[in-house]
């Protein structure tokens, strides 16, 4: 058990550090790699708390696919040069306000609350139950949500599409 | 000894972390990670309440709906951030503020 907490704590200092880094950094590359350490620091969490699919799941999506795909349009879109200015950080002041405030309501509603801690999933291999409730239970969500990324795809692909050819014709005239 | 609440406070501050980015940054790829950071957040909780108070999978499953909505949500923000780019040559937020071209 002590070792579970020194590992659970160990995770958490790696979110909160990187989350900081990601809030705080001036430099907005620094920010994406900062990401990725969050996101690994997730992962492990999710291990701790029995669900090693999801720690899957999360690796591959999110560092292999949405965090390249943040760095690439980081690096597309981005002039080096400017990093100190396109990266400031704008009212920090009444950010860190919303931040505080924010903060303080959580927490007190975390430790006010008293949460019914009835059972607790023992840890084993979810991957043959998330497959059995994705296909029983969870139908329906599983077939909408396999609708929804079409629609984002080609939504994506349009998007694009359409201004290169607004600024061809832009450019001929 | 890690309970509940360490992990609902570790996705407090997590939370409150992204609403500072969205909140505070000029850049459009910026508020998107924030975005990011608030949806892991989210995922933390269902999966710690899933592990601690039901003896059900049904957090857990709703965190892969959530990470497959964070995917389709980054990919579409981040197509309408190219073609921000493309037409403004700046991803300012506040920048591009018309919609016509």
């Amino acid at each position: 058990m002590q070792s579970f907490n020194i590992v659970v704590y160990v995770f958490a200092a790696i979110i909160v550090a990187s989350a900081a880094l990601v809030a705080f950094s001036r430099n907005l590359v620094y920010s994406a790699f900062a990401l990725l350490f969050t996101f690994f620091g997730v992962a492990g969490i999710y291990v701790m708390l029995s669900a090693d699919f999801l720690a899957a799941v999360q690796l591959l999506i999110y560092v292999g696919g949405i965090l390249v795909l943040i760095i690439f349009a980081v690096m597309l879109t981005h002039r080096i040069s400017d990093v100190e200015i396109s990266n400031q950080s704008l009212r920090p002041a009444q950010g860190a306000l919303i931040l505080i405030g924010i903060m303080a309501v959580l927490l007190g509603v975390i430790f006010k609350t008293q949460w019914s801690l009835e059972g607790q999933l023992e840890y084993q291999a979810t991957t043959a139950l998330i497959g059995d409730l994705l296909l029983k239970k969870y139908l329906l969500p599983f077939e909408i949500v396999s609708v929804l990324l079409l629609a984002a795809l080609m939504g994506a692909a349009v998007i694009v599409r359409k201004e290169v050819r607004g600024e061809q014709s832009g450019g001929k005239s | 000894m890690v309970g509940l609440n360490h992990f609902l406070v570790l996705s407090a501050i997590l939370f409150s972390l992204g609403v500072y980015v969205v909140v505070s940054r000029r850049n459009a790829v910026a508020i998107l990670m924030g975005v990011e950071l608030i949806l892991n957040s989210a995922s933390i909780n269902f999966v710690a309440f899933s592990h601690y108070t039901t003896s059900s999978m049904g957090g857990q499953m709703f965190a892969i709906f959530v990470i497959v909505l964070a995917a389709a949500e980054s990919v579409v923000a981040l197509a309408i951030v190219l073609s921000i780019y493309q037409q403004f040559r700046t991803i300012d937020a506040d920048e591009a503020s018309t919609l016509r071209e």
